[in-house]
């Protein structure tokens, strides 16, 4: 599996070169790794079904326990059929739909697509299950945009990558919580013994969020209809078939050990519901064909998300069955509207006619698979949805909107079917050459498919079914078309009755269906809040203002550390005014001298203060007890006024008088230097108030000083001896400012001659 | 340990005066703040190393009246490194005002422009279809 992954990304590397070189046939080559897929996991199926399912395992951070483990269980089985199956069948039909150019960019998008997909299903650590989440997502943003060329494209790739990416870091987060609270990242061992407590019911909800984000659940779904400007094999393998699959799978894989908080079953079920009836009755009102297809994506994600997310045995095998019919259905048709679209140039039903007549071979394969999509018998659609009547009879409120969302799939069936090959009146017949066999091929094969599996739902049952054990079996259910006459057949015939009238009525007042709310404007506002709340922090804090940065970061570093030490504070010891009288006026005399500076008007006065208070410090040196500390402080300051003096000779006598608008942000200076100032004595004084006596490596130093470094002055003997590598980086400071002035200066005296000459 | 309150209402005059300082716009205050807070600096290291003592020189007393030498080693390098900096800083105000003939400090106008209506205009237009 691993290598299959791996080919996935390396056929996807060499695809652009072989497009430049051949064109089209990319396409054939990019059919290859989906195909080598299907065939390998097809073949492994026996181990799979018989309870043993492969794992592989690759361990890309061993110390930190990271592996990227995959499992080939039966839901994987299905869904890589699906994946790759259909993904195969897609690109085939894209080599003869595609436009010459890009396809080199979007063959090796949608192998990349694939693979991920593949990951995704078969990945069993919650990390390599994300990376591959976001793989698609990423893929999806790509494909959806294109290349960018017009505004929709843009708009809605970027709704699909914001609504989804936000789905995806939600689901990492619970996928985290719900991997720490079970001890384990395998997916297999936290299904199989679930974790309990208030945390896990946070991260189930999390983890839903990424499930409905990407399966275009209320209030989620606008991005799928949005992204439907994407080219329409991209639709049908993306948007229809894979992607929105993946949350799906999400809900199929942790159902067995969740479904019973009612954190993870009650926004299943309310928002599934929600999201199959609001879906059916959008797609009444579309005249787009894969606008009317999307929206009905949408309402059977939300049947589908239903299904699986009750966590039941009979509901299991029919979300099993429904998640292949879709994928099966729903591609033939979505590539069905592409060849419409194609040899027609329109996709609207209000300028479709005759067709039907036209392709009457072409027509009876699509029928076959609206049928499948309305549930009508003899087709897979029909087995699923009976088994989902069956499963759901105990739950009849559930079960009734199930039933209303069915009819209204059966109404926008017909819709879709006599808006696509109907011939209206009053339309002129649209005339053109019949799709070829590579065209035609992709839409027949799952076609065809949904009605053999129907007869023979053995081939695939076992599978279901192996997914399905994971729940307590109550009485075996068998997957057929005819199970005698029970109440599901005669809520199949209601729903089918009902469609037909529900759809009879469509047509009759377009205007009467009611205009669902529309969470498009929701997403729109909540982007616009978004950028309106950036910019407008941005703009305050990015106010290009060195002096409000510096504000800024003074006020950070008193609230947080501040708040901290207010978290943490004892009562102080002892307090007392002053160690020696000597501090007093010293002190006194650097505070007026520190005062002094700040109301300084000329220059050469503040520098002259500002060297009052080094000479003051260093005589407080001199009384705390460090005579080498007063003599380097006398020194250096001097040293310092001799350095200002030279350069305030070229400069104005006074500062700068500050204009107007900046003198009033005065007093906010002040104040946040004083808080600011306050702060850092406070931390001093706790400091000191904490410290009890000469620390170890003090007395160390003091006791070692003689015989190690053979010196009676410890300070000295700490600077050049026992930490003689501190001083050499003094040193080189020193060097490099000295350097650094030294050219500063120069290159000013050298542009000056310059000038003069 | 015992809290000298002198030593911290200084502390907290110099550290405010640095601060206050170095929101100027005269990159000569902005130095001198620098300067400043330096002294406050080395003043909170020997503070940190405890109150007054003997003078840390081997055999004039017991390890335990002296001054802690370690503070006092770093608060040296720290003097030493300051001053190394205010002569860079210095180099680069005078260069500065060599070049643009004035030695304050200016606003970015391209971070300034980021919060102005006119973007936001823009974003209004584009948002919407």
């Amino acid at each position: 599996m691993l290598i299959l992954i791996a080919a996935h990304f390396l056929v996807a590397a060499l695809l652009p070169a072989v497009a430049a070189r051949w064109g089209r046939a990319a396409f054939v080559v990019a059919t290859l790794p989906p195909a080598a897929a299907l065939v390998t996991a097809v073949s492994w199926s026996a181990t799979v079904l018989n309870g043993a399912p492969p794992t592989e395992s690759l361990s890309w951070a061993p110390t930190i326990g990271l592996d990227l483990t995959l499992r080939l269980d039966p839901l994987a089985l299905l869904m890589i059929v699906l994946v790759s199956g259909v993904g195969a069948l897609v690109f085939v039909y894209y080599a003869a739909y595609t436009p010459p150019e890009g396809i080199g960019r979007h063959s090796a998008l949608l192998v990349v697509f694939a693979g991920s997909m593949f990951g995704l299903v078969t990945a069993d650590d919650v990390f390599s299950l994300y990376v591959f989440w976001e793989f698609t997502t990423v893929c999806s943003f790509l494909l959806v945009g294109g290349l960018g060329l017009t505004r929709a494209a843009r708009r809605s790739a970027t709704q699909a990558l914001l609504v989804t990416g936000f789905g995806g870091l939600a689901m990492l987060l619970g996928l985290i919580l719900l991997g720490t609270a079970a001890g384990t990242f395998r997916i297999s061992a936290i299904v199989a013994y679930p974790p309990s407590g208030a945390v896990v019911e946070v991260a189930v909800v999390l983890l839903l969020v990424g499930a409905l984000t990407k399966s275009a659940q209320v209030p989620f779904h606008p991005w799928l209809p949005a992204a439907m400007v994407a080219p329409t094999p991209v639709s049908a393998y993306l948007h229809a078939a894979a992607m929105v699959k993946a949350g799906v799978y999400l809900v199929a894989r942790f159902a067995p050990g969740f479904a019973d908080l009612p954190a993870w079953w009650i926004p299943l079920v309310v928002l599934g519901s929600w999201t199959m009836v609001l879906g059916g009755v959008r797609a009444l009102r579309e005249h787009d064909l894969k606008k009317l297809l999307a929206f009905g994506t949408v309402s059977q994600l939300g049947f589908l998300i239903v299904l699986l997310g009750v966590g039941e045995h009979v509901a299991a095998v029919a979300g099993a069955t429904m998640v292949l019919a879709h994928g099966l259905f729903k591609s033939a048709l979505f590539l069905a509207v592409g060849v419409i679209d194609k040899r027609t140039g329109t996709r609207d039903v209000r300028e479709l006619s005759g067709l039907g007549a036209r392709w009457p071979a072409f027509t009876g394969f699509v029928v076959l698979a609206a049928a499948s999509m309305a549930g009508a018998p003899p087709l897979l659609g029909f087995v699923g949805k009976e088994a989902a009547f069956e499963a759901l009879l105990g739950e009849p409120f559930v079960l009734a909107v199930l039933v209303l969302g069915s009819a209204l799939t059966v109404a926008y069936s017909l819709r879709f079917l006599i808006g696509a090959f109907g011939s209206k009146p009053g339309v002129s017949l649209v005339d053109s050459e019949k799709p070829g066999a590579v065209l035609a091929g992709p839409v027949v094969i799952p076609a065809l498919a949904g009605l053999v599996l129907a007869f023979a739902p053995g081939v695939v049952e076992p599978v279901i079914a192996g997914y399905a054990s994971a729940y307590p079996v109550a009485e075996p259910y068998g997957l057929a078309l005819w199970h005698g006459f029970t109440v599901p057949l005669l809520l199949s015939a209601v729903v089918l009755g009902g469609g037909y009238l529900v759809h009879r009525f469509a047509t009759g007042h377009p205007g009467r269906l009611p205009e669902a709310l529309h969470a498009q404007t929701g997403y729109d506002r909540v982007v616009m809040a978004l950028d309106s709340v950036a910019r407008g922090v941005t703009g305050r804090l990015q106010a290009g203002s060195v002096p409000v940065y510096l504000g800024v970061i003074l006020v950070v570093a008193v609230v947080v550390p501040g708040a901290g030490l207010l978290a943490g504070l004892t009562p102080l010891p002892r307090t007392q005014w002053f160690d020696s009288w000597l501090q007093v006026p010293l002190a006194v005399a650097v505070l007026v001298a520190a005062g002094l500076a700040v109301l300084a008007r000329r220059r050469l006065t503040a520098v002259l203060v500002t060297g009052v208070i080094g000479y003051g410090i260093a005589a407080l040196f001199l009384v705390d007890g460090g005579p080498d500390l007063a003599l380097a402080q006398f020194l250096v300051e001097s040293l310092t006024l001799v350095v200002f003096v030279f350069v305030l000779r070229r400069m104005p006598t006074r500062f700068t008088e500050e204009r107007r608008p900046l003198t009033e942000g005065r007093w906010v200076k002040a104040v946040v230097a004083c808080v600011a100032g306050t702060f850092v004595a406070v931390l001093a004084v706790l400091f000191s108030a904490n410290r009890d006596g000469l620390p170890e490596a003090s007395v160390e130093y003091i006791q070692r000083a003689k015989e190690d470094a053979g010196a009676s002055n410890v300070v000295n003997a700490i600077i050049v001896d026992f930490r003689a590598f501190d001083t050499v980086g003094e040193i080189a400071v020193l060097a490099v400012a000295a350097t650094g002035a030294a050219s500063l200066i120069l290159a000013s005296q050298r542009a000056r001659r310059k000038a003069d000459r | 340990m015992t809290i000298n309150i002198t030593m911290a209402v200084l502390l907290a005059g110099l550290y405010s005066v640095g601060f206050y300082l170095l929101m100027q716009r005269s990159l000569v205050r902005v130095i001198l703040g620098i300067v400043i807070l330096g002294h406050g600096a080395n003043l909170f290291l020997q503070g940190a190393g405890g109150p007054p003592g003997v003078p840390p020189f081997a055999g004039l007393a017991a390890p335990e009246v002296m001054v802690d030498p370690l503070p006092q080693a770093m608060a040296l390098t720290a003097i030493v490194i300051t001053f190394a900096l205010t002569t860079f800083l210095l180099a680069l105000a005078f260069r500065s005002f060599v070049l643009l003939g004035h030695d304050e400090v200016q606003d970015d106008v391209e971070d300034r422009r980021v919060g102005t209506t006119a973007e936001r205009n823009d974003l209004v237009q584009e948002a919407a279809p």
